[in-house]
């Protein structure tokens, strides 16, 4: 059987994480992408999240907001996964030793829970009020969780960087 | 010359009393990019919204100048929180950036996707329907929606470059 440490290895002895290590030019590149798509992301999420409580495009309809907006968001998410998962890779064990990069991880499975738990039991009623200005209550706290929770996923980031020396 | 006078200006502000308190407390530099960069999202994820809608890619049961209308606006108040913590970061570490190019071309980049974004924010509430008169307007909207995408790029490489290339 495979165990999670050898997998981790094996990822962090290929050729392709030794050319991130190594190469003084692929590590910056993926991470500026990494920082862009976060930020495509985290934006767009926001938008969604300050009409879910109510605090803008309140005269748009909340799936009209969601349809207009997601489909960046998920795009961007794919990317931030990717590029991501190479910046790990490179120094999978370094990462997976940092206190912030673990919590980063869990903040965002918490950001995902938080939005799949609003999609089922919230979106069976969303006809009744997704017009109204102010949506009920368990919205506007999926909202408000939504935005703490990627404020700390952004914040967990930063540390890694301040608390991590790679290379 | 003005690498003297610059560098006697770099270590002046890095002696300041405001300095001096952002190098020593660990948390402050790390916090204040954490503001940041959750500015930069929210000014960047505007300004490409807008953009993909000019490209009718995203939200094309909108007519522009809506979208534009619920974008555009937030963009100021947050740049101006850019401008405070950036300031703050190059008070704490004023080489890091002052003796970097890359810091200037972001900053040049920056005043190109200002004049962009606020032309765009003109030339719509001036004319809702401006960039949808007739082709030439259509293609010349696509080019702009295209340079203000990739400006706002170069911008955020820009910013993640200058921890790289840094001298002394």
């Amino acid at each position: 059987m495979l165990h999670f440490q050898d997998l981790i290895s094996y990822f962090e002895n290929s050729g392709l994480a030794d050319d991130i290590r190594e190469n003084d030019v692929l590590f910056p590149l993926i991470e500026s992408v990494h920082v862009l798509s976060i930020c495509l992301v985290v934006g767009s999420i926001l938008a969604v999240d300050l009409r879910l409580l109510g605090l803008a495009s309140i005269h748009r309809s909340v799936s009209r907001v969601t349809r207009g907006i997601l489909p960046l968001t998920w795009c961007a998410f794919v990317v931030a996964v990717a590029s991501g998962s190479l910046m790990f890779i490179s120094n999978a064990t370094k990462y997976l030793d940092n206190g912030f990069f673990i919590a980063k991880i869990f903040l965002i499975g918490a950001a995902g829970l938080n939005m799949a738990i609003f999609h089922g039991m919230g979106a069976k009623d969303l006809p009744r009020w997704e017009n109204d200005t102010r949506p009920p209550l368990p919205a506007r706290l999926a909202g408000g969780l939504s935005i703490l929770l990627w404020v700390a996923v952004v914040a967990c980031g930063r540390w890694i960087g301040f608390t991590m020396k790679v290379g | 010359m003005i690498d003297a006078t610059l560098g006697d200006f770099c270590r002046w502000l890095a002696a300041t009393p405001l300095s001096n308190t952002i190098q020593t407390a660990g948390w402050i530099i790390p916090a204040l990019q954490t503001v940041h960069i959750l500015g930069v999202a929210t000014l960047f994820s505007s300004a490409i919204i807008v953009d993909l809608r000019i490209w009718r890619v995203l939200q094309r049961d909108v007519p522009l100048a809506d979208v534009a209308r619920r974008f555009i606006p937030v963009i100021w108040p947050v740049l101006l929180i850019l401008l405070i913590t950036g300031s703050l970061l190059i008070i704490g570490e004023p080489r890091r950036s002052l003796f970097n190019s890359t810091f200037y071309l972001k900053m040049a980049l920056l005043a190109l996707a200002v004049t962009l974004t606020g032309a765009l924010q003109w030339s719509l509430s001036s004319a809702p329907e401006f960039w949808d008169k007739g082709l030439g307007r259509r293609i010349a909207g696509r080019l702009v929606a295209t340079f203000s995408i990739l400006v706002w790029c170069g911008i955020l490489f820009a910013g993640r470059w200058i921890a790289y290339t840094q001298v002394g």
